[in-house]
């Protein structure tokens, strides 16, 4: 007996001594915080925040590779525990949600089933779960299965919908999915993401510059959650009052419909929603991130500056925007008239993105006020240089500096700037008014002209109608308002009389030639075709570039800056906007040269995706398999059969006879009901499926 | 030679020591879902088994039979067990953090697994000297892997099948793992 028990003592002291021994000698360091964090932690070792166990769960806590709030069993008071622990503030954490990215519904002809399979890893095992295409989600449920919190449940479609509200960002739903459909992601990572190759996206969202969740937004618009249109749109386009009004939508050109129907009137759709928001008279609520501490100068209150600032602040970084114009908005402001873009909704639409808490200075310019050299003095981490294209160019023709000659940009901005009340400055409207170009700025110069009270507008352009840059809806509405256009013809001359005043145009006539770089014909003069045009004012809108005077005025850094040949800023990579200078970034017209406003918003978002990389210390550059403006594809189809031909819905506008007589808004918004029934035309198109017509 | 070739064997295939003698049956329903993790575990067993083969048969020898205690050898082996694991994860954990980052979820569970006190016990009735049972151990060790790894195979692709609803998950597993077990008797008197 004795023994026994000097036995089992001596083994008992031996191993623990040696125990002991060894934890001296084996000792590893660790953060004594992990001990305390997992202390304030439930202490469950359920598994429900994604690590195997509490200890591991505040290991990454302490790392800084979860949040405070992640146990998710402690609530909202564990958090704060943890965060006290780790010294931060519990409000700090961005939560992250769920998202489901394959939206359903009945699907195209590769639909496959497997009699009998009942979960999404084994369809997925076989034939690479081919349900609904190849990519998309399969609809077994296993994600459901895997959410301990009940906030996944299974859509009217058969696809997953996540709860919001009870959805922790705990993450067993995206390891579950074979086909990574369901994705984990802060509001700020949504806010970054490009579209990339492998990515299930239909080809109108390939196509918007600003990759827009087109079919989402419409499906909201379809269930009647308009604040969810809202607020998809917002992920991706800050300006979405601005662009439902004057975006040429090149997506329409893709949309899936259009091939054997009209095509889905989106941009009709997005002013929907955005003046559902605007008439609806508050203010959805705008997440922002928590502060970051870095600064970020904005210059130039554009559309790209705009969409930069808004996405930059809602990413924590606190903004300032420089303008040298009195007021913001850029060539939204002072380029587009009032007819097209109401300055009251303008208003609203840019008082909502300095309601996040951004900084305007208005007044300022580049190079006189301020330089590159002084913001960086100030303390602002980084700088976007967002200027435009404010420039004319000119026809390099005899007489275009006679009085009543004018050019484009000038004549929209002067115009646009006195009838803000801006400025006293009295233009005179000739009775016999030409303007030269085929671009929409043109178009705006006549139709503004029209309304200003001129006899005759006549537009001159040097090859044909189906060659004309504006955007097509705007030259119908400039013929429905009467302008006279003057096809192939090449102004030479501007002759005027003996007070120096304009009173003809002499142009030669073309002939369309040989296609040239731009796939158009290339206009030839006809010899000896010289013709003279009666007017009293002349306006040449053939294009503008950025103007970069501000180089020669500032500090020597700036002189470094990489230019083109066309006077652009040259942004290394057209995904990240970099330039050579790390600390200063670009995007919109003075990166790409004129074009258009949805462009701008796209290069805005890219730039302040690469502006936070570099202030998070990351290297700055592109995804790997980023889309960027090419399509998929798979996804371009020749035929869609099953459709049905339906009517698009009009748009609404003011009759002519009244538009002509005032600044009114010319274009009106789909009424409610018209608006459901477009949105019922879409195909929910992904990368290869769509809904398919049911017979009616 | 030819006697440790049979005793390698016997302990692989004719004595599993999860399908023929039914021991370590949690690890082997509660590792084996995943291939990966299957993996991870075998080669915790085998690194754990190896060790507690050789320090239970110094133990045994040394103490409990010089003194006359064989019945303090449960208790004695399980103390022993548990604090060479301890042992083995701390060292590991300074020394070979490679290795530790492996096999570190799966060590502690290792610690009460009745597999390793099994087969610890079996080499003492069998009286194995000191190389015989470092060999048993081993194979016995890989024994365990190679079932595991087996039935982790199998079902990975259970989820293929039309399970009904009250046999899912587990259920299944145990009926598979029968089948499986039917399948090594087969091995019966091959020695």
């Amino acid at each position: 007996m004795i023994e026994a028990v000097l036995f089992m003592l001596g083994l008992g002291v031996s191993c623990g001594s040696i125990l002991s021994a060894a934890s001296k000698v084996f000792y590893v360091y660790e953060d004594p915080r992990i001990a305390e964090v997992e202390d304030k932690m439930a202490g469950a070792n359920c598994g429900g925040c994604g690590f195997p166990g509490c200890s591991q769960a505040a290991a990454a806590v302490v790392k800084g590779e979860a949040l405070p709030s992640v146990c998710v069993v402690a609530g909202p008071e564990g958090a704060a525990n943890v965060a006290a622990v780790m010294g931060l503030d519990p409000g700090t954490a961005e939560p992250l949600r769920s998202m489901n990215t394959c939206t359903g519904g009945f699907r195209a002809d590769d639909k496959y089933y497997y009699m009998g399979v009942k979960s999404c890893s084994a369809l997925s095992a076989l034939y690479d779960g081919k349900r609904v295409c190849t990519i998309g989600c399969l609809g077994m449920s296993d994600c459901i299965r895997a959410c301990t919190f009940d906030a996944i449940e299974m859509g009217p479609d058969g696809f997953p919908v996540v709860i919001e509200e009870k959805c922790v960002g705990c993450g067993a739903c995206e390891k579950v999915c074979p086909k990574s459909i369901i994705k984990i992601r802060t509001m700020s990572q949504r806010l970054l993401e490009l579209n990339k190759e492998y990515d299930a996206l239909g080809p109108c969202q390939q196509t918007c510059p600003a990759e827009i969740d087109i079919p989402k937004y419409i499906s909201q618009i379809r269930e009647g959650d308009y604040e969810g249109a809202v607020h998809t749109i917002r992920e991706r386009n800050p300006l979405l009052l601005s662009c439902g009004r004057v975006c040429p939508h090149p997506c329409e050109d893709f949309c899936r419909r259009g091939i054997e129907d009209e095509a889905v009137s989106i941009n009709q759709l997005k002013r929907f929603a955005a003046d559902y928001e605007m008439n609806s008279g508050k203010r959805l609520h705008i997440s922002v991130a928590p502060d970051t501490g870095k600064k970020v100068a904005v210059v130039g209150g554009g559309p790209a500056g705009l969409t930069c600032a808004f996405f930059l602040r809602r990413l924590g970084h606190s903004v300032t925007v420089f303008d040298d114009n009195p007021e913001l908005g850029g060539m939204i402001r002072y380029g587009i008239p009032e007819y097209r873009l109401p300055k009251k909704v303008l208003k609203w639409e840019i008082d909502g993105i300095l309601n996040l808490g951004i900084e305007a200075k208005t007044s300022v310019k580049l190079g006189k006020d301020f330089t590159v050299g002084s913001l960086v003095a100030t303390g602002y981490d980084a700088i976007f240089l967002g200027v435009g294209a404010w420039k004319d160019y000119n026809m390099k023709v005899e007489g275009e500096d006679l009085k009543g000659c004018y050019t484009g940009i000038n004549f929209l901005t002067r115009f646009a700037t006195a009838q803000q009340g801006k400025s006293k400055e009295q233009i005179s409207i000739g009775k016999k008014c030409i303007v030269i170009g085929g671009g929409n700025t043109a178009i705006d110069c006549v139709r503004t002209l029209v309304r200003l009270g001129a006899e005759e507008v006549n537009i001159v352009y040097r090859r044909t109608r189906k060659e004309m840059p504006a955007n097509e809806v705007e030259i119908v509405a400039a013929e429905h308002e009467g302008i006279k256009f003057t096809f192939l013809a090449a102004p030479t001359r501007v002759i005027g009389d003996e007070n120096g005043h304009v009173t003809h145009l002499e142009y030669l006539r073309m002939e369309l030639g040989e296609p040239d770089a731009s796939g158009r014909r290339r206009p030839v003069p006809v010899e000896g075709s010289e013709t003279l045009m009666e007017c009293d004012m002349l306006i040449t809108a053939i294009g503008q570039g950025p103007d970069i005077s501000f180089m020669n005025a500032d500090t020597q850094r700036i002189q470094e800056l990489a230019i083109t040949r066309w006077n652009t800023i040259d942004a290394v990579d057209p995904i990240t906007l970099q330039t050579n200078i790390p600390y200063i970034f670009t995007a919109g017209d003075s990166a790409t040269g004129a074009s258009l406003v949805v462009e701008a918003i796209g290069g805005g978002r890219r730039a302040a995706r690469s502006i936070h990389q570099y202030l998070s210390g990351e290297e700055v550059k592109a995804p790997e398999s980023a889309l960027f403006k090419k399509h998929i594809k798979e996804s371009i189809f020749e035929k869609v059969p099953g459709i049905q031909k339906k009517n698009r819905a009009e748009m609404p506008e003011l009759p002519v006879y009244d538009r002509i007589k005032t600044f009114e808004e010319a274009d009106l918004v789909l009424q409610e009901e018209d608006a459901l029934r477009e949105a019922q035309r879409c195909l929910a198109c992904c990368r290869i499926c769509y809904n398919k017509d049911v017979a009616a | 030679m030819g006697d440790y070739i049979v005793l390698i064997i016997s302990c692989i295939f004719i004595n599993n020591i999860i399908l023929a003698q039914y021991l370590g049956a949690c690890p082997f329903l509660g590792t084996t879902k995943k291939m990966e993790t299957a993996v991870g575990m075998a080669f915790a067993v085998i690194f754990v088994l190896t060790m507690a083969g050789m320090i239970t048969w110094v133990v045994n020898t040394f103490f409990l039979n010089k003194f006359g205690l064989q019945y303090l050898r449960t208790i004695a082996f399980i103390l022993v067990i548990a604090s060479l694991v301890q042992f083995v994860e701390m060292f590991l954990k300074k020394s070979i953090p490679a290795l530790y980052a492996g096999l570190g979820i799966f060590l502690p569970l290792i610690t009460t697994n009745c597999a390793v006190m099994g087969v610890c016990l079996i080499n003492i009735n069998e009286e194995y000297g000191f190389i015989q049972a470092l060999i048993s151990a081993i194979s016995y060790a890989v024994g365990f892997g190679f079932a595991l790894i087996l039935f982790a195979g199998v079902r990975e692709r259970i989820v293929l099948g039309r399970v009904p609803q009250p046999l899912q998950d587990t259920s299944i597993g145990l009926v598979t793992a029968g089948v499986l077990s039917l399948t090594f008797f087969a091995f019966k008197g091959m020695v």
